[in-house]
């Protein structure tokens, strides 16, 4: 927990000008999330906790907050869109620290649709303090423990 | 100014009949027919043609003339204008502006592609669409996402002036169509996603200095509103400052009602319409008051304003206190109509939120309000004593309350209509309405406000209307005397393509899958269907070019509806028949911006 919390200080620290990490050094293959129900939520190790079909808090404010600030651009259910990725695939080789680098500091890349431009979130609070949620979430869906739509939650 | 007006009325006396001068260069192109002059087709939106060589008895024979790819992937809105011998069309984001020689095959006589701020593109909650040029007085005027409005040579390209008409750091920026009267260009603002203060802004065409701005929020004097004069449902407002005293604390400063869709003239009552979006958040709670409903003017609502003061003549509210994002921007159609036996001066306006309104347009007197889509559930009428929808608990938001799953709502967030232009035809009366039928649950909750970023604060999901033919979308034919439907023609998806009828008794529309289809005005058969390279949520327009008439189109899938539709909607496998069994868009057509071009065999 202590070294997450030092890489996602690591990352918000980017916003102050320092050259962005290059995307393709942090990719990789990211295999599936365990989804350990008895294991404390990690969004390294351990993001999200899905049993037939319901969904810990977290995953569900995630849902929510997905569904307020990312789905305009990125579509419903992390599915993509015309105008923006589907991050049902991007979540397979972005893990958690590359994801919130590119929350954080945004992205630019130019394409075959021209620029493609990610904001940065950085002083975005409906963002930034849910950035675990919406990636548990977003993992979720990518693993395939989580179908479309409104998830149930667990009960507590 | 007064010595100003009386010259351009001598001259233009014969264009317009008793009326002031509207803008003789613009009444002159757009009353020929061989030109598609604006983006509506004339001042009164009416999108509708004389010409008639193109009828029911050979649109069957139509084939495809030329065609030209804009170089631009992302969603294409608006439509071509063609004035004389030359086409102009304009691309999203990089916003180009190409003049094509009609003479020559299209060869392109000049472009024009302005330098623009990449950080603009997330800002644009929808796509980077833009919906067109306007031309008039020589200049081809174009409104840049970065919010730069920029007036070319219409011979050159050149420009001539630019203006910044707001911030993008604030989450501003420009998608709508210029409209021109007389020596004025009205620009509207987009950024209702992100806390933007909504204003229509009129801008000199000789030299692009500002004249007035009129605000859709706060006190009366920055919203053009005399409250002893400005009529609202027949009579003065009377109450200053509703701008200000129907909103929670200093919400109405980052209150929305952005005014980014179509605007229309009437030259003869000398008053311009537009309509003004949704309210700030989403979440209905952070906009209420004490608790209590309170109606967040002047969001969602229809004005009709002086064109010279901006002075608002008469205002009508249509969605007082949003709890659904019925964002109130869609065009206003001026026609005259028999209503009870009677001609009727009329504005006709097919609002997001389902109901179609058919006002008084010098007076703003609401003559009918009934939904042009019959899955509409959130209000079960219009009070036509106070104007004001009586809206149901159980579709409330509001009611409902913050962290609640509001279900089964009707229509969506898309609307029954969203920006996609209807058509009026004064051949038979009634409108030709591209609509959506697609529900959702919403579900509200707390949001901050970060300067530039998405205010939203509520997630919903959307799904074909239920217990109905499965498909996402239908083409209507309204009567807006009586308020009835008169045919509706089922599509798999939303229609999202600005109409088009014609003298030759053909309507023409869209849709997303990339077909242009052409309907018998009298009861909606489909007489021709071909598929362009990508979606259309571009308008079809109409024009003769040595004595041939042609139908112009661009394709080019994306906007809204290329997000929200192209993975599909949930619950898109549940039975929905055989139009519905396919939902995902993606699987059906892809970006790629082409202008097509069909005309008759020779």
């Amino acid at each position: 927990m202590r070294s997450l919390l030092c890489r996602i200080a690591a990352a918000i620290a980017l916003v102050n000008g320092a050259a962005m990490i290059p995307a393709e050094a942090q990719e990789g293959t990211v295999p599936p999330a365990p989804n350990d129900l008895t294991a404390e939520i990690d969004p390294l190790d351990n993001p999200y906790h899905v049993d037939d079909g319901k969904v810990d808090r977290g995953t569900y404010n995630g849902y929510r907050r997905y569904h307020s600030s990312c789905h305009v651009c990125h579509g419903p259910d992390g599915l993509g869109s015309s105008f923006a990725p589907a991050l049902v695939e991007s979540l397979k080789s972005l893990d958690y620290v590359a994801f919130a680098e590119v929350v954080v500091n945004g992205r630019q890349a130019q394409g075959a649709t021209g620029n493609s431009v990610m904001p940065s979130f950085a002083f975005d609070p409906n963002v930034m303090e849910y950035m675990n949620d919406i990636y548990g979430y977003l993992k979720a869906r990518t693993d395939g423990a989580l179908d479309r739509g409104r998830p149930q939650r667990l009960p507590k | 100014m007064q010595l100003y007006r009386l010259a351009l009325v001598a001259v233009t006396a014969t264009a317009i009949a008793g009326g002031v001068a509207a803008n003789e260069d613009v009444i002159n192109m757009q009353s020929d027919p061989s030109n598609w002059a604006m983006q509506l087709g004339n001042y009164q939106g009416h999108r509708y043609s004389q010409l008639d060589q193109i009828d029911t008895g050979n649109v069957g024979d139509l084939q495809v003339k030329w065609t030209f790819s804009t170089g631009v992937l992302r969603g294409h809105e608006g439509g071509p204008i063609v004035v004389g011998d030359t086409m102009y069309i304009h691309t999203p984001v990089p916003n180009i502006v190409y003049a094509l020689d009609l003479n020559d095959n299209g060869r392109i006589i000049w472009s024009y592609e302005p330098r623009q701020d990449p950080s603009v593109i997330p800002v644009m909650c929808c796509d980077t669409v833009n919906r067109g040029v306007a031309v008039a007085d020589g200049k081809v005027f174009l409104a840049q996402a970065d919010n730069t409005v920029v007036a070319l040579d219409a011979k050159t390209g050149e420009p001539i002036w630019s203006v910044k008409n707001g911030d993008h750091a604030r989450g501003e920026t420009l998608t709508a169509a210029p409209v021109v009267v007389r020596d004025k260009v009205f620009i509207g603002i987009s950024g209702g996603e992100f806390g933007v203060r909504g204003s229509l802004t009129a801008y000199n065409t000789n030299d692009g200095s500002r004249v007035w701005r009129a605000y859709s929020t706060g006190p009366d004097s920055e919203a053009l509103i005399d409250p002893n004069k400005t009529m609202m449902m027949g009579k003065p407002i009377g109450e200053a400052d509703l701008g200000v005293s129907t909103w929670n604390g200093d919400e109405w400063k980052i209150g929305g009602g952005t005014t980014w869709g179509w605007y229309t003239y009437d030259p003869d009552l000398d008053l311009i319409y537009y309509g003004t979006g949704n309210p700030g958040t989403w979440n209905p709670a952070q906009r209420a008051l004490n608790g209590e409903r309170v109606d967040n003017k002047w969001s969602m609502s229809i004005f009709a304003r002086d064109p010279d003061t901006g002075l608002a003549k008469w205002v009508y509210q249509k969605t007082p206190f949003d709890e659904w994002d019925y964002d109130g921007i869609n065009e206003n159609i001026l026609a005259d109509i028999e209503i009870g036996g009677q001609m009727r001066k009329v504005l006709v306006n097919f609002d997001r939120n389902g109901f179609g309104y058919t006002l008084d347009r010098e007076t703003g007197e609401l003559l009918v309000a009934e939904k042009f889509d019959p899955t509409v559930n959130w209000a079960s009428h219009v009070d036509m004593a106070t104007g004001r929808p009586v809206v149901l608990d159980q579709y409330s938001t509001f009611v409902q309350g913050e962290d609640v799953n509001t279900e089964g709502v009707c229509p969506a967030a898309l609307g029954s209509k969203d920006q996609q232009p209807a058509s009026f035809s004064p051949d038979t009366g009634l409108f030709y309405v591209p609509t959506n039928h697609i529900c959702m649950d919403y579900e509200p909750f707390a949001v901050s406000y970060s300067s530039g970023q998405p205010y939203i604060g509520a997630t919903l999901s959307m799904f074909p209307a239920p217990n109905s033919h499965g498909g996402m979308g239908n083409f209507i034919a309204w009567d807006a005397a009586k308020g009835e439907i008169v045919w509706s023609k089922p599509e798999p998806f939303a229609v999202w393509s600005g109409a088009l009828t014609t003298a030759g008794g053909v309507a023409f529309y869209g849709t997303l899958e990339g077909y242009v289809v052409g309907v018998d005005m009298e009861d909606g058969e489909e007489l021709y269907r071909f598929k362009t390279p990508s979606g259309i949520i571009g308008n079809i327009n109409t024009y003769e070019h040595n004595g041939q008439q042609y139908i112009g189109v661009l394709s080019g899938v994306g906007g809204w509806a290329g997000i929200g539709l192209a993975a599909g909607l949930t619950g898109d496998s549940e039975g929905l028949g055989a139009v519905g069994a396919h939902k995902a868009l993606g699987d059906y057509t892809r970006l790629g911006g082409v202008l097509t071009v069909f005309g008759l065999p020779n």
